[in-house]
């Protein structure tokens, strides 16, 4: 079941905190909304989940008009960051609770309880209370649980921000196993995490200061971001203030040769190269600046070179004999690594 | 207090010992001393006996003990009732209007006891409600003024009770009766009984309100006391404060005992 947005707002007190929101999740796709704190993205989640109410716009769940519906009737399962299990309750029964609340036959529990808790990893802890477990088990029995009613919608919000850097990587292998072996649950995810969205997601909604920026593949977004907030946020870039000519851009007094199809000849624009796409030394598209910072993060050194004023950041392959502090460099990108953004469309 | 130094840890402990021994400890011990004595006129209480028990466990005073134990449980059983529904129904409340109802709920506290049990008096002496000369006004009594304390522990409860929980429980499909029973009141269960406790405690020692209104037939224990220090029976109403002071502490120690099984973080 799919879930669409209808021009959704919220407001609180006056206060807008989602601005008319229009965005469709497919039957069994799953949808990362991406954005930093205070972008909304939680909002929609809530607005879906029915603990926010829509000042206007309607929200669907398959072809079910689900805006003035109470929370329990909705048939969505979620998982939020802070695990929320019941801490009066053993495991199995945190699991089983959906399925008691909808009087579900005594059978049919003990037999989807053990389902969900296998599904999870987690079926050696039925009998332990939620305090006797880690921070990731929690975070699975609370997936088992939110599973064990089988929903058509799943929601999780920013699940995997309690947890530690090495635990996240394995939880986000699993959630996407998850998915395989559920292939029509839909799921919404919601995440201030780039890696994560780009990383289970089939598309990406990216949100900012209230608003839907872009909505698009990973690959989509990472190749072609429309704006300098999605290009910035998602994946990390350079963005240069340049002047379209014809067959190019000027930057600084230097000519880049860049495909400027679609953009007038005279405006101004923002130039766009990912850091790992640009390289060191002599190439087609040359910049020469000062190298202000080196950071060698193992697999690679990240430059910071000063180009008449702009920062420009690289990530190159571990550099046998990396530049000094200071000294002069020339850097280059291929004309087909640059993205030409509209100008100072960042912030909507 | 974290205190680090050896001689300041002694110097807090002496403060303490100066502070709460003259104050709270001392005179305990003065009423358990009376209670075994039947006379004190030098530094200490002397003619030891154990003749006060034996009084202050039969006939009339054990009477009173069941009579207090009986009315401290119901009031603070209705107590409990009464102000969990009003506290769980203000937190629905829009902000202002739960400041009403907060207002409404500190009057019996504010309001002198004496002045709650008149009121009790002059509205229950006739039709239609005619509750005078039975315990139950003596019950009644009792749960007005301890109702408030228990509103205010569950209301201080509910609000730092995480929504998430009952979010969570909403999204696996719970309606909210469900949601009550068995997700936000489990989870207030120590609150519970910390009011429970409380309200108990606060029963068994009243004696304001409960002289404009016992019945001959529903004397509770402090209006005993009350009445054998008045004819100058000073050591065997001690004796009957200690049998007082020891039934609420083995109450109040059970209810702590059913509160730590129930926290469960």
């Amino acid at each position: 079941m799919g879930i669409r947005f209808d021009s959704v707002t919220v407001a609180y007190d006056g206060n807008v905190v989602l601005d008319s929101l229009d965005l469709t999740v497919e039957p069994g796709e799953v949808m990362a909304l991406l954005g930093p704190s205070g972008s909304g993205k939680t909002t929609a989640l809530r607005a879906v989940a029915g603990f926010v109410r829509p000042s206007s716009g309607r929200v669907f769940l398959g072809d079910r008009d689900v805006t003035d519906l109470p929370p329990h009737r909705r048939g969505i399962g979620m998982v939020v960051q802070q695990y929320a299990l019941f801490p009066h309750m053993r495991v199995e029964d945190n699991v089983a609770f959906g399925l008691k609340a909808r009087r579900t036959a005594k059978s049919e529990i003990r037999r989807r309880v053990a389902e969900a808790l296998e599904m999870t990893g987690m079926g050696a802890y039925a009998r332990r209370f939620p305090r006797e477990l880690s921070g990731g088990q929690q975070q699975r029995v609370a997936i088992a649980r939110a599973l064990a009613i089988r929903p058509d919608v799943l929601l999780l919000d920013e699940p995997l921000s309690a947890l530690d850097a090495q635990l996240r990587s394995g939880m986000l292998a699993e959630l996407a196993r998850l998915h395989r072996e559920l292939p029509d649950v839909s799921i919404l995810y919601v995440t201030h995490d780039q890696v994560e969205a780009l990383t289970l997601a089939d598309r990406i909604a990216v949100m900012d200061a209230a608003r839907l920026q872009q909505c698009g593949t990973p690959r989509e977004l990472y190749r072609a971001p429309k704006s300098e907030f999605t290009a910035s946020f998602v994946g990390g870039a350079n963005l240069l203030p340049v002047t379209v000519g014809a067959g190019g851009v000027s930057f600084a007094g230097t000519e880049l040769k860049v495909d400027t199809t679609e953009v007038v000849a005279g405006a101004r624009a923002t130039l766009c190269v990912r850091p790992h796409l640009v390289g060191l030394g002599d190439g087609p598209n040359q910049l020469m600046g000062t190298v202000r910072e080196i950071q060698w993060r193992g697999a690679t050194h990240r430059l910071y070179v000063e180009v008449d004023g702009h920062s420009v950041m690289a990530d190159l392959r571990e550099l046998k004999h990396p530049p000094a502090h200071g000294d002069t460099v020339r850097l280059h990108f291929a004309p087909d690594d640059a993205v030409l953004l509209p100008a100072g469309v960042s912030h909507g | 207090m974290l205190v680090h130094n050896r001689k300041a840890k002694w110097a807090v402990w002496a403060v303490f010992l100066l502070l709460f021994l003259p104050l709270f400890a001392l005179p305990l011990l003065v009423v358990l001393g009376a209670s075994f004595a039947t006379h004190w006129s030098g530094v200490l209480p002397s003619g030891l006996t154990t003749a006060n028990y034996r009084a202050a466990t039969r006939g009339e005073a054990l009477q009173a003990l069941t009579t207090s134990l009986v009315t401290a449980v119901t009031a603070s059983l209705f107590a409990l009732a009464v102000g969990t529904w009003a506290a769980l129904a203000a937190a629905a409340l829009k902000k202002r209007h739960r400041r009403i109802l907060d207002a409404l709920f500190v009057l019996p506290v504010a309001v002198p006891s004496v002045v709650v049990g008149l009121s009790v008096l002059v509205a229950f002496s006739q039709p239609p409600i005619l509750l005078n000369g039975t315990r139950w006004i003596v019950i009644l009594a009792h749960t007005v003024l301890v109702t408030a304390f228990a509103y205010q522990s569950v209301s201080a409860a509910l609000v730092r009770l995480d929504p998430a929980y009952e979010q969570a429980a909403a999204s696996l499909g719970a309606p909210p009766a469900y949601v009550l029973w068995r997700v936000r009141l489990p989870l207030l269960l120590p609150s519970l009984t910390a009011a429970a406790g409380l309200c108990f405690a606060l029963s068994m020692g009243e004696l304001s309100a409960t002289m404009m209104l016992y019945p001959p037939d529903w004397t509770p224990l402090p209006v005993l006391i009350y009445a054998a220090t008045d004819r100058g029976a000073l050591f065997i109403g001690s004796a009957v404060a200690v049998v007082l002071m020891a039934a609420t502490l083995i109450a109040l120690f059970a209810v702590s005992r059913v509160r730590t099984k129930a926290s469960y973080r």
